[in-house]
């Protein structure tokens, strides 16, 4: 079996050059690429287009991406409170394009299943429809919105093998899968990396051809937005 | 008037057996709290899960377990995990049974806005237009008023829009009401209390009042 285990985040994001198209998983601060993101803050990479569901927060996430500067555009569905984001947009340094959260999802499953537009109703009536092409189908009217895909996709899995097969845990799996499918270079970060072999073929969410690089990560601090518990 | 929890009381009594059902934040996340025991409903969370369950206890908080405004949640015995891609097909396929939002604006035939903007800046809609959009059932739980008195029931929206003519049904804490299919607010019920008059004072879009309108009786579900 192809042997895709690198040695860490450093090595995984070394090839990255300014200017790349990165999608990144994660929805808030559940199931993302710690790792790789601080990976890529050891570097003076410029000018990267995120593509990530939200913005992290000011010190976590992808929120440390914006912090170093390191953004020229941000693609998300909601942003948040995010001041250094919110500076950084009102100052003009910062592009923001925002897109509805399912349209996001599937214009990036889209990218990576070889499907270069589709219809789809969110956003009729709304400035998400503005310059896009309007079709009815059955009496109802939809949308063309078009695939996304990037240079590098970083996504985090719970467990890994060397053959780049990944299982995700809880809703930490969110963007990752689709995200998988939608990088020219995929990068997974796991919990555990184990020998092809050992996963069971059953259980496996993302098949290893979609990833091109894997390592385990170690310290993931899975920090909690909003812990709530039960009285 | 009616607290915030009566208004999710209130919504509660809407939900019947076996249906899959979307709750956004705010007022519609307390719907759940209420509802009778005997009824089997599925919540599902945008973020890939189908059986939300009640807050985790302290020591079994799990930060790879969340819903989506991102609090730490449980699952229910029987749940299953997905991608966003699939969280999306099922609503956008029509599989949601029912979804209950929050808006800031509703207009008269049923178009809404809940666009988060803060310091004039527009934060996202996150999964709110795909919700909107995909043909199911939309109930809008919401006060009738602003913090400042300005009504939000409207004869057409001032903030950009989410959807349109996608509302089926809005609670408020004056009211219950329907959008009528030529447009209007047409009142089925008022909060204990409240007088036609006052929600007439605090509707600016068009109202429709006919025949006797009843006081909404609350079941306490607690």
């Amino acid at each position: 079996m192809i042997n895709k285990a690198v040695k860490n985040g450093v090595e995984a994001v070394s090839d990255i050059e300014n200017g790349a198209v990165l999608l990144v998983g994660g929805f808030g601060l559940c199931g993302i690429p710690e790792a790789c993101i601080n990976a890529l803050l050891q570097t003076d990479l410029k000018g990267l287009t995120c593509i990530s569901n939200n913005a992290g927060v000011d010190d976590f996430g992808v929120g440390l991406l914006i912090k170093q500067r390191m953004l020229r555009k941000l693609i998300s569905s909601y942003v948040g409170e995010n001041l250094e984001f919110e500076k950084q947009f009102t100052s003009g340094s910062l592009e923001l394009e925002l897109i509805p959260q399912g349209t996001l999802a599937e214009r990036i499953r889209a990218g990576g299943a070889g499907i270069p537009a589709f219809y789809t109703p969110a956003g009729i009536g709304t400035h998400v429809a503005d310059g896009k092409e309007v079709r009815e189908f059955d009496g109802r009217l939809f949308l063309l919105e078009r695939w996304i895909k990037a240079d590098y996709s970083l996504i985090k899995a719970w467990k890994g093998d060397t053959a780049g097969n990944l299982i995700y845990k809880g809703t930490a799996r969110n963007f990752n899968p689709i995200m998988a499918t939608a990088g020219k270079i995929t990068i997974a970060e796991v919990e555990e990396l184990v020998p092809a072999g050992e996963l069971d073929p059953n259980q496996i969410h993302t098949p290893g051809i979609y990833v091109q690089r894997i390592f385990q990560g170690d310290h993931y601090e899975k920090r909690i937005e909003n812990k709530t518990v039960s009285k | 008037m009616l607290s915030k929890k009566q208004i999710a009381q209130r919504i509660a009594s809407e939900i019947k057996d076996g249906q899959y059902i979307y709750l956004g934040i705010g007022i519609p996340s307390l719907v759940a709290n209420y509802l009778p025991e005997q009824l089997q409903v599925v919540f599902q969370s945008e973020n890939g899960l189908l059986g939300i369950g009640p807050y985790p206890e302290n020591d079994k908080m799990d930060p790879d377990l969340i819903n989506a405004s991102k609090e730490t949640i449980s699952m229910v015995k029987g749940s299953s995990l997905f991608d966003s891609a699939e969280a999306f097909a099922m609503i956008r396929g029509g599989h949601i049974d029912l979804s209950i939002l929050g808006a800031l604006e509703v207009s008269e035939n049923g178009d809404i806005s809940h666009w988060k903007i803060s310091s004039g800046l527009i934060k996202g809609v996150g999964g709110a237009l795909d919700l909107v959009a995909s043909g199911a059932k939309l109930y809008i739980a919401m006060h009738h008023c602003h913090k400042d008195g300005r009504s939000k029931l409207l004869k057409q929206c001032k903030l950009p829009i989410t959807g349109i003519k996608c509302v089926q049904k809005i609670f408020t804490d004056l009211g219950v009401f329907t959008i009528l299919p030529e447009g209007g607010f047409k009142l089925c019920e008022r909060a204990p209390g409240v007088s036609i008059e006052e929600i007439k004072a605090k509707t600016e879009g068009r109202l429709v009042v006919k025949g006797e309108i009843k006081e909404m009786e609350l079941f306490d579900n607690e």
